[in-house]
């Protein structure tokens, strides 16, 4: 696995022996096993859940093939399980989510780490930091009482003078926009912590090196310091976008909870998670619940393959070449 | 760090110390229907028992049956009865078998939210099969509105409500449905889960009341005691004798009565559509799932001593919290089945 | 574009600090002193408290923080000071999945390792299941903060011949440690708010639960039930026990934030 400049220690011939030992007495070599096994553990535990999840969908597997992954029919009674409606509800709400999320919460970070006096920008991160322990079933009834009404009456009717497509379709207040709010509501914290406090890392002479050579504040920001942030504010969207895509209780109760394909972000649908979280407990034939971890599987790979995605738009995008390694 | 890692040794050690008493811990797990009058019951019996804690979890029916099956809990609850299917396994796997006691009853009523309706709304079992099944889309169809002379029913599109997550309450509705109308039964069908041909989804009773009272011309439903508790309007449903009557607890009893007398010994019997002038139709036991053989005696006495309680003085606790109780045909006849528990 | 992040802030903490006085609300009036040292209630009786909740996520988060915290901590150092570029490329994808499982399905992973096996439901499970939930956050979140420490600063220590790991013990930690410490808590928080990971491994109990070998409540599966019951006495200490969550979440920050500041003096960049 490890496959870099130095050997991984007890695998592969030692190069350079010398300087091995003297690494291992300086502890160098110790450090580096130990700090090693906790990263494969990770990786480990990864796996394990993945084998897990393989192991104890066998039926709905053997069943249904690769065509779990197209159909769209989700039928507990006559036994027949699709995944579509499921993932495409999934992709939705945590798109929607990040599109609200991130320049929201960047934006935020920014004010805070640069803009806003320390004691008032410490005070308000120790609160938002806090939110992140609200349970989800407090978010998702607030979504309920609080975002739904307001959603049907206000922000969709507006909305649907757009005459955009997915804007249209009758105003029930819950659906796709809405789970995507409540989502981006709750990882916002998370974008915020981490990203205010990467740019608040980043070393003062780089900012005042670019103001001293004439650059306005906001230019030294966006252009030095925000670049020299810029994998810490990666990191913090993956870790908002893993979030959104696993949230189970705050989405089922906004979301709408139909097994349906629409292009209208006012619709109502479903999302893999929370169709987990609703029928896994009730589900008592063998092939229901298998199906339903068959389902968490879909939804592993999915996180996967947007995660690589995500990756690659990191790429594409970055100006800067260091940016890739970090991906 | 290490001042942090000290605490914590501390602390892991002062929990590990504290609180082991000497108490008999008995744990259930299964449907959330009746977790409120349970843990009133376990409550008020180890006040009066002394040293039985009986720990019973919500944790949805199927999950009830699946964990007393796995043998990870010492008995399960169902809102459902088990099927012969799950039986067998449970059979195969202990090599004893698994007793059900109907406890208390509960039942679905349909609520609903139509603007210029101010009576109580009837419904017949063919408008109910129909709005659900998605073939009646408006309020002043004919099938309701011949049930409901002089109510002034709007044209507008009917917007129907269901549970989303798995429940016994969607359990009772779809049996009913079920019950009255072959259409349902076999486009359809029952279960806590279904593949509904209309409408949205609310999670749990709060979802569903709150999209209905949020939305106009709707149509859902909720279990009889979270409308009692809650000031829910709900309508009449009418019975198989003909009369339309609205769910109380009396009502609920009185379908439990009525099915009394063809009572199977195994007590797994479903009561939606009971014949009875007063009955309720949309009605249900619901059901504590006991190991016929328990070897540990403690825990063994302690649930039988439970149980015998619960029929008795437990039935006084059931309505003040909006649960009908077992008529007396029931709970004679589950006294008789309580000695073959061994 | 500087007005536009401070709308920014301004829209982001405003929506978050409603969410917060929306708690504040609706759980204070029920906080007493029986909250925090009696047993749960039955329906309509008054008198009654979530002490063994309490408790509960006490033990279960003391738990899943010897899991997750060691584990993404030591990770994040390998990743940051030790590992080649295809090495940390698997383990932060690895990582960024295992964050995206949904939480009820690393329940069911932690039911499939430990509960089963063990045949009944415990501390320890449901402690396992939020270790694992930790994981993720911390290891992500402290590989950012040791990265985002100068390059001039390693350089000095090891210019002046300190050895690897006493550079990394000595300095980069040291350095990064507001942002680390940042990075533990959120994890901490993200856990201490979990109710489905811990349906089918901490079961929830009426009672105290002795040691780590019985089924355990916590304050966020007493919020989970509560909430959703038909009475309006038990969803009002629903809203009560999330304000106590948060309650305890706020002194944890706080002390640990007291504790790891004293001695370790870094000036804010």
């Amino acid at each position: 696995m490890a496959s870099s400049s130095t050997t991984v220690p007890g695998a592969g011939p030692i190069v350079g022996s010398r300087s091995f030992l003297s690494k291992l007495r300086e502890g160098d070599e110790i450090a580096r096993l130990i700090t090693f096994i906790f990263a494969a553990a990770v990786v480990l535990v990864t796996l394990l859940l993945v084998y897990e999840l393989w192991r104890d969908s066998v039926l709905a597997r053997q069943k249904f093939g690769l065509a779990f992954l197209w159909t769209r029919v989700w039928d507990p009674l006559a036994d027949q399980y699709g995944a579509l409606p499921f993932i495409y509800g999934t992709v939705v709400t945590s798109t929607v989510a990040l599109f609200i999320a991130v320049p929201l919460g960047i934006g935020a970070a920014i004010f805070l780490a640069e803009l806003a006096p320390a004691r008032v920008s410490d005070t308000l991160e120790f609160f938002i930091d806090l939110l992140a322990a609200v349970p989800s079933v407090i978010y998702g009834l607030l979504g309920f009482l609080a975002v739904v009404p307001l959603m049907r009456e206000y922000i969709q009717p507006a909305l649907k003078k757009t005459m955009l497509p997915i804007f249209s379709g009758p105003a029930y207040g819950l659906g796709f926009l809405t789970a995507g709010v409540i989502l981006a509501i709750m990882v916002i914290p998370f974008i915020i912590s981490v990203s205010r406090e990467v740019l608040l890392s980043v070393p003062r002479d780089q900012r005042e090196a670019a103001l001293a050579l004439g650059s306005t504040r906001w230019e030294s920001t966006w252009k030095v310091v925000v670049p020299f942030a810029r994998t810490g504010i990666m990191g913090s969207i993956f870790l908002a976008l893993a979030r959104a895509l696993g949230e189970t209780m705050a989405v089922t109760m906004v979301v709408g909870n139909v097994v349906a394909i629409t292009p209208s972000l006012f619709s109502p649908g479903y999302s893999i998670a929370a169709v987990i979280a609703n029928e896994f407990t009730e589900a008592t034939g063998q092939l229901y619940s298998q199906a339903l971890i068959e389902l968490g599987l879909v939804l592993f790979l999915l996180t996967f393959i947007l995660n690589g995605l995500a990756r690659l738009l990191i790429i594409a995008t970055s100006q800067r070449g260091s940016g890739m390694g970090h991906a | 760090m290490k001042k942090i890692a000290g605490l914590l040794v501390a602390a892991l050690a002062l929990a590990t110390v504290a609180w082991s008493q000497g108490a008999l811990l008995i744990n259930g797990a299964g449907a959330s229907f009746p977790y409120p009058i349970y843990s009133k019951w376990f409550d008020e019996y180890r006040k009066a028992h002394g040293n039985a804690e009986i720990n019973y979890q919500s944790v949805g029916s199927g999950a009830g049956i699946k964990q007393v099956t796995d043998g990870t809990v010492d008995f399960g609850a169902s809102d459902g009865p088990m099927n012969d299917e799950q039986i067998k396994a449970y059979t195969d796997k202990h090599g004893y078998g698994i007793l059900h006691f109907p406890t208390v009853l509960g039942a679905a009523v349909p609520t609903y939210n139509v603007p210029g309706a101010s009576a109580a709304l009837n419904f017949t079992p063919e408008a109910l099969a129909g709005i659900f099944l998605g073939k009646i889309t408006k309020w002043n169809d004919p099938a309701i509105a011949g049930a409901n002379k002089g109510v002034n029913l709007p044209a507008n599109d009917i917007v129907v409500v269901h549970r989303s997550d798995g429940s016994g309450t969607t359990y009772i509705w779809t049996d009913y449905l079920s019950k009255v109308s072959d259409e349902w039964k076999n486009k359809v069908g029952k279960g806590t889960s279904i593949n509904w041909p209309v409408g949205l989804g609310g999670k749990g009773s709060e979802g569903v009341t709150g999209l209905i009272k949020q939305t106009p011309n709707s149509i859902g439903y909720v279990e009889l005691i979270y409308a009692a508790q809650n000031s829910v309007p709900y309508g009449a449903v009418k019975n198989a004798a003909g009369t339309f009557v609205k769910a109380d607890l009396a009502s609920v009893s009185a379908a439990a009565a009525g099915a009394a007398k063809s009572m199977p010994d195994d007590f797994r019997v479903s009561i939606t559509n009971a014949p009875g002038k007063t009955a309720y139709p949309i009605s249900s036991f619901t059901w504590l799932l006991i190991p016929a053989k328990i070897s540990d005696a403690g825990k063994r006495n302690a649930i039988k001593d439970f149980l015998k309680w619960s029929l008795a003085d437990g039935q006084n606790y059931a309505e003040a919290l909006s649960y009908a109780k077992l008529p007396k045909e029931v709970v004679a006849k589950e006294a008789k089945a309580l000695g073959s528990i061994q | 574009m500087l007005t536009m992040t401070g709308v920014c802030a301004f829209v982001a903490v405003s929506v978050l600090f409603l969410i917060l006085g929306y708690l504040v609300y609706n759980g204070g009036t029920s906080i007493n002193w029986n909250f925090f040292t009696k047993l749960p209630t039955p329906v309509g009786e008054t008198g009654g408290g979530m002490a063994n909740a309490i408790v509960g996520s006490g033990k279960l988060l003391l738990l899943a923080t010897l899991i997750g915290v060691p584990v993404g901590f030591l990770g994040a150092i390998y990743l940051a000071e030790f590992s080649g570029a295809k090495t940390a490329f698997v383990v932060r994808y690895a990582a960024d999945v295992l964050n995206g499982v949904p939480s009820i399905v690393v329940g069911i992973f932690a039911y499939a390792l430990i509960v089963a096996p063990m045949g009944h439901f415990s501390t320890l499970a449901g402690g396992f299941a939020l270790g694992i939930m930790m994981i993720p956050i911390t290891l992500r979140s402290t590989e950012d903060f040791l990265l985002a420490v100068p390059k001039a600063l390693r350089e000095a220590a090891m210019a002046l011949g300190a050895s690897k790991w006493k550079t990394i013990a000595t300095v980069i930690v040291p350095a990064a440690y507001r942002g680390i410490l940042t990075a533990i808590l959120l994890a901490f928080a993200r856990v201490a708010g979990e109710t489905a990971p811990l349906l089918f491994t901490a079961l929830g109990n009426r009672y105290w639960s002795p040691g780590w070998n019985h089924p355990v409540e916590s304050l966020p599966h007493m919020v989970f039930t509560y909430a959703i019951s038909p009475y309006e006495d038990w969803r009002r200490q629903a809203w009560a026990a999330g304000l106590v969550l948060l309650g305890l979440i706020l002194v944890i920050n706080i002390l640990a934030r007291a504790i790891l500041s004293r001695g370790i003096a870094v000036p804010r960049s």
